[in-house]
């Protein structure tokens, strides 16, 4: 728990400048709260208690309703996870298409071993998402902000070597 | 990636004409294939003008429901007291669906237009477009389009210099399926967590902020601007089976086809013609099993049912399922329908927003006896149960969620009953072990 004193603020400087200027284009300053949690995020890796503290003081809330919101969506990070987040998505049209052999070579030779876990140099991680919206390439891939189609078993090697 | 094909010629193409083509996605380039006309036309109208117009042309809501857009914004109030708002829903998480994407991907300032147009139509000024988290790319070719929408003046104070003031702002969600329901998603956008809303009120009355909202999907933004150039005769005329179904649909087909991809047809297509002519047929070898025609939402059709299926609102309910998003997701005989089945209902589980006891409880009991069943270890009763637990959660919750897991899960245990019974009596090898 030594979290506290690690923290570097996210929202001064031009990250605050910019969070003023998305809160300009809604009437509350609560409705900033999905786009301020992707800016720390964006900026630390995830999302952790101590950052939520900050957003909730900044927007006005209290750190409990922050939290609510964040684990409510999927996509904000609770743990910290890999250099590389890799989401196969598994959903029945991709599925039909082979997309558990793709999530297999991920992890085989990602050497994350199991879904969720991180592998032991810290890179990968890699999960099973729900429904990419892709289904007619299948099988998409996101990894961290790059969204890869048709992807195969056979290609997931290649498509690593990008992510070293 | 994922550069569309050439369209086939019984496609009729109108959303889909500058997709796979780079320069249509700059302003410049989108004004050089007739862009921005439409919304300089529509902000000479009057307001009520432009909702008439396509109330006449029959335009229906592309997200799913099927509702008369021009009906929707015509629940607007007509004397603005309050701010009014207009959401585009760009949630496009529809298991089967990928249309949304493209047009934001290919034509974004197609879809800036749309909206403009639109939020004119119920004096917004302001409209957000809510696009999921994971469309990366997507988000960032809107953005772009915006940044040079603003930088033209084509949006902000006087939009094309008409002194009507219109804003257009993205908000990304963040991986929540729910949040593409029209309540949760302005709950969304508020910076709350994603859970559907009570109705009434309606979000013409109360919508998001407490104000008058029209919320609108993507393609139905979109077509709006082929409406307002060509008039609402034009777009009324093309329909092949019932009057009450206009225009054109984009049809995302996906699964066991030769030649997955968005096709674009008139309303009233045959869906054999899609499956067979469009999209090049089964894999070599395989034929046919189902289709689930909607997004994954709506009930299974077996084979028979879908080669007679028309592709319309009304065709789809007379086959007996809904035409929905148009994620049309197909079969062969090589699918096992009982885990695909649990597949979807595994996804319904993992996104439901657990409000509702039907839901929450409803969707993973449907795992759960999906799963035993698949691990050779069911009993005959517990079709049974499946349909009873699917009944349930029919007409009983808060939004449709549960309804979209009971509906092809219902569906494939009616038609597909000797699939579920071969691994309850052990003709079939398990699919999965039990934990």
């Amino acid at each position: 728990m030594h979290e506290a004193s690690t923290h570097e603020s996210v929202f001064t400087g031009k990250r605050r400048a910019r969070l003023d200027e998305i809160m300009k284009r809604y009437p509350t300053k609560q409705a900033a709260l999905l786009p301020a949690l992707w800016m720390v995020q964006e900026a630390q890796g995830w999302v952790s208690d101590v950052a939520m503290a900050e957003v909730a003081e900044v927007l006005e809330l209290t750190p409990a309703y922050v939290k609510g919101v964040v684990t409510f969506y999927t996509m904000y990070h609770q743990h910290p996870v890999g250099t590389y987040f890799i989401q196969v998505c598994t959903t029945t049209p991709c599925n039909l298409c082979g997309a558990e052999g793709v999530t297999e070579a991920f992890l085989r030779h990602t050497g994350c071993g199991e879904l969720g876990s991180t592998s032991e140099d810290g890179k990968y991680t890699v999960i099973e998402v729900e429904c990419l919206g892709a289904c007619g390439f299948p099988t998409p891939v996101l990894i961290n902000d790059d969204f890869i189609e048709n992807v195969t078993p056979e290609t997931v090697a290649d498509i690593l070597e990008r992510y070293g | 990636m994922g550069y569309p094909h050439e369209p086939h010629e019984r496609e009729t193409v109108v959303l889909s004409e500058h997709f796979g083509d780079p320069a249509a996605r700059t302003y410049d380039g989108w004004v050089d294939r007739g862009g921005y006309r439409a919304l300089e036309k529509a902000l000479g109208m009057e307001p009520q003008a432009v909702i008439d117009e396509v109330k006449a042309s029959g335009l229906r809501g592309r997200g799913g429901a099927g509702f008369p857009a021009g009906v929707k914004w015509d629940f607007m109030p007509k004397q603005k007291t309050r701010p009014h708002y207009l959401c585009c829903n760009a949630d496009e998480s529809e298991p089967g669906t990928f249309k949304d994407r493209e047009i934001m991907r290919w034509t974004p300032h197609a879809l800036i237009e749309g909206c403009a147009i639109a939020a004119h139509a119920i004096r917004a000024e302001v409209v957000y477009v809510y696009i999921r988290g994971e469309f990366t790319e997507a988000i960032a070719v809107m953005q772009h389009a915006l940044d040079e929408a603003y930088t033209k003046g084509v949006l902000g104070r006087s939009a094309m210099g008409s002194g009507t003031s219109i804003d257009i702002f993205i908000h990304r969600g963040a991986g929540a399926y729910i949040c593409g329901e029209e309540t949760a998603l302005m709950n969304s956008i508020e910076g709350k967590r994603g859970n559907p809303r009570i109705r009434p009120p309606f979000p013409a009355a109360f919508g998001v902020f407490g104000m008058p909202t029209t919320i609108n999907n993507v393609e139905t933004l979109t077509s709006v601007l082929h409406i307002i150039n060509r008039g609402a005769e034009w777009y009324k005329s093309l329909s092949l089976s019932n009057p009450k179904s206009t225009g054109t649909k984009l049809m995302s087909v996906c699964g066991h086809v030769a030649k997955p991809g968005n096709y674009e047809i008139t309303m009233g297509f045959p869906m054999k013609e899609l499956i067979y002519d469009l999209c090049g047929g089964m894999r070599p070898g395989r034929t046919l099993k189902a289709v689930i025609p909607g997004g994954s939402s709506v009930p299974v059709l077996n084979r028979e049912e879908a080669e007679n299926c028309v592709l319309d609102y009304e065709g789809c309910v007379a086959a007996g399922t809904m035409l929905g998003s148009g994620g049309m997701i197909v079969f062969d005989d090589s699918a096992d329908m009982v885990y695909q089945m649990m597949r979807i209902a595994k996804f319904y589980a993992h996104e439901s927003c657990a409000q509702c006891t039907q839901c929450r409880e409803g969707t993973a009991w449907m795992v759960r006896i999906l799963q035993k069943i698949l691990s050779g270890r069911g009993a005959i009763g517990d079709l049974d149960l499946l349909l009873d637990v699917g009944e349930m959660m029919t007409g009983k919750t808060i939004c449709v969620l549960s309804d979209s897991c009971a509906a092809p899960v219902g569906s494939a245990v009616r038609k597909f009953r000797g699939e579920f019974e071969a691994y309850i009596k052990g003709a079939r090898q398990p699919a999965v072990a039990l934990v």
